[in-house]
């Protein structure tokens, strides 16, 4: 097994806001490995997309990282710490949409709305390669054709308001993989689409993972979507990490009450006619709220829960 | 500074030049447009019109009046060859036709004070209108934007503070005031020659490389003294709009791909927060002839707002007009011209 692309460790953001200190996130420990795809679930304010903008060094004031490190292994050069570098540091700028891109939840507003198609998608490429501006157009009109773009010549000088939502989203993603990156984070890339479109979108990212080999993480809220898409899990709730496993792992025999919940409250599970479960009622008296740290079990998935309360066949 | 301003033109798309889009996709709204501003023309003209026949007495009885004073006597024949002489003994709706008439072929009709063609005394001024007007425009944006961007990027610090208490005290100073103080300055530091645009040596002299310079001496002072009333303004209005898009994920995404931070700001948000600025160009037209008349007042500009303004105070009816007629036709020009910019520069924007 190849070392992971990604570690991060102890990491925690707070906000400023006007009623005091948000820690959006507290102690947050997980790895990415190299040229697979980690699940990120957690409900709407976990700290999901905080733990995303994080690796790209994304966090604007009021928010800061005050702690822990993002150590990131390029395959081709030298390991950093992304959270210790300084803003105007070339290794980040290389970074971010060189080594590691970011595709975005909403596409309808993700894109500049007064600038051409080919001329942002081929900007990504301008921004990290010496090549000519015809060059590098020639590439951006190869990679949409590539994400599924038809008609390239013509679309490619038309504006995002001409383009449907899905499509918008696959000229996001074409911008994202243009320079090959090693790692492609998708955060809730199909949430703002129709089911339809949803299932498409899902597709390509799982089809384009295959080809490219690159290591994905990809951020939902939605259990079904990590069943199609992840090979890993990683479970957010209130700016933490409860646990981390296979998908196999996570989804057939989740050990921390949280994650039972979330999976009982999905729909389909349950039969037809049945009330879906809250989380609450699922958890029961459990207790999520106390950060515990993160316990490495004996099948190798960590959860963050007391010794005590570890099922005995899994006890490290 | 130019790269700044490159990198804000090389925004705008390659190939797609102002003539280029007016010429492809817009002839035929062009024509329409040009079509539609004729009722909104006459009607206004017709009001002008009425309004300046408001006020009691003409020009023939402030000459008469002035005649007499000086003890000179008319005969009651002669005051009706006065009045033959300016149309002023036809009906009123002749009068206006006459008038209007003229200014669908080019001909602003007769000054009486001056006694000179209106056209004549108009394009005289027109060119030094103009250079006054623009290079006060230009340095409102040399100034504007950039300490807009600045204002925008460091929000709430000492410098965004800084300019701010500069830009609102700009704005509730009177031009004049400021004309008053940049003239005695002028006067007393540098002995240039307080008012006007020439030396008075040069006033009437043919156009040399010096005449050049002394003009460059004098037009600093209304430059300046009428940029900076926009200045502020201006400032604080691209502040606001790029406070407005800096966080539009628009940019996170452009950000995320790797754009570097001076060209993030000056590619994205700036373009689109230029873009209220680009439709307001077309408005510039009317104030840049009339100009500020009390500025050019105390500093003895020759520019068409004085000549206005004397021309109401001496009820020189076809000067006040046809100056005011001018100002309304350029309006609707620089209405379309606006409209036309705006979707030059802003693709979601069709001509319809
Ligand atoms: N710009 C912000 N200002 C203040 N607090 C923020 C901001 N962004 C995120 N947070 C805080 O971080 C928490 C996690 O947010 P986020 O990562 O966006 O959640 P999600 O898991 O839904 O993506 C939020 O509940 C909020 O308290
Ligand atoms: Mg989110």
């Amino acid at each position: 097994m190849t070392a992971p692309v990604l570690e991060i460790r102890d990491l925690a953001v707070e906000f400023k806001t006007d009623t005091g200190l948000t820690r959006a996130l507290r102690n947050v420990n997980f790895d990415v490995p190299r040229g697979e795809v980690t699940a990120i679930v957690g409900e709407s304010g976990s700290g999901k997309s905080v733990t995303a903008n994080c690796i790209m060094r994304l966090i604007q004031p009021p928010g800061r990282i005050t702690g822990g490190s993002i150590r990131f292994a390029p395959t081709a050069s030298q390991a950093f710490d992304i959270a210790a570098l300084e803003d105007k540091d070339e290794r980040l700028l290389d970074l971010r949409g060189g080594h590691i891109s970011m595709v975005f939840q909403e596409p309808m507003t993700a894109l500049s709305p007064v600038h051409n198609i080919g001329g942002q998608v081929a900007e990504a490429i301008l921004c990290h390669r010496e090549v000519s501006k015809e060059q590098a157009w020639a590439e951006a009109a190869q990679m949409l054709a590539h994400v599924g773009i038809g008609d390239i010549e013509r679309r490619m000088t038309m504006y995002p308001f001409e383009f449907s939502g899905g499509m918008r989203q696959r000229v996001v993603i074409a911008m994202a993989l243009v320079c090959n990156p090693e790692v492609l984070i998708c955060d809730e890339p199909t949430t703002a689409l129709d089911v339809t479109i949803q299932a498409e979108i899902l597709t390509l990212i799982r089809n384009l993972q295959d080809e490219l080999k690159n290591s994905v993480i990809f951020i939902t809220h939605d259990l079904g979507v990590v069943a199609q898409i992840a090979d890993h899990v990683v479970v957010m709730y209130q700016g933490r990490v409860l646990e981390i496993g296979t998908v196999r792992q996570v989804l057939k025999q989740p050990v921390h009450p949280y994650t039972k919940g979330l999976l009982k409250a999905i729909p389909g599970v349950v039969d037809p006619g049945e009330r879906l479960a809250t989380i609450a009622s699922v958890v029961g008296d459990a207790d999520i709220t106390t950060p515990f740290p993160l316990i490495k079990l004996s099948d190798g998935r960590q959860v963050s829960l007391p010794r005590g309360h570890v099922p005995a066949e899994l006890k490290p | 500074m130019t790269s700044v301003l490159s990198a804000v033109l090389r925004a705008a798309e390659p190939g797609r030049s102002l003539l280029d889009a007016v010429r492809r996709l817009a002839r035929p709204y062009v024509v329409r447009r040009i079509f539609g501003m004729i009722p909104t023309v006459v009607f206004i003209s017709i009001i002008i019109f009425v309004v300046i026949q408001l006020p009691p007495g003409d020009i023939v009885t402030s000459t008469l009046d002035r005649l007499q004073s000086s003890g000179v006597e008319v005969s009651a024949e002669q005051v009706q060859n006065l009045r033959a002489q300016f149309n002023l003994d036809k009906p009123m709706h002749m009068q206006y036709l006459h008038w209007a008439g003229g200014f669908v072929v080019g001909d602003m009709g007769y000054s009486y004070r001056y006694s000179r063609p209106v056209n004549e005394l108009v394009w005289e001024r027109l060119g030094y209108t103009l250079l006054i007007a623009v290079s006060a425009v230009f340095f409102t944006w040399i100034v504007a934007v950039p300490i807009g961007i600045f204002s925008a990027i460091r929000q709430y610090s000492i410098g965004d503070y800084t300019f701010t208490v500069i830009g609102l005290i700009g704005i509730a100073t009177p031009h004049f005031l400021l004309a008053l103080l940049f003239m005695y300055a002028a006067y007393e530091w540098f002995g240039i020659s307080i008012g006007g645009l020439f030396s008075p040596e040069y006033r009437e002299a043919p156009w040399t490389l010096a005449k050049v310079w002394d003009l460059c001496q004098h037009i600093w002072i209304p430059m300046v003294v009428l940029g900076l009333g926009g200045t502020a303004a201006t400032m604080r209005v691209l502040r606001a709009n790029l406070l407005d898009e800096l966080n539009k994920p628009y940019v996170v995404t452009a950000r995320a791909k790797g754009v570097r931070p001076v060209k993030l700001v000056l590619k994205y948000p700036l373009r689109i927060a230029l873009n209220p600025f680009a439709s307001t160009v077309g408005l510039l037209l009317p104030t840049l002839i009339a100009g500020d008349v009390i500025v050019s007042r105390v500093l003895n500009l020759p520019t068409l707002g004085q000549l206005l303004l004397d021309a109401l105070l001496t009820q020189d009816m076809f000067l006040a007009g046809s100056i005011v007629m001018l100002q309304v036709i350029l309006i609707q020009f620089g209405l379309l011209l606006s409209d036309l910019v705006l979707a030059w520069i802003d693709p979601r924007i069709r001509y319809e």
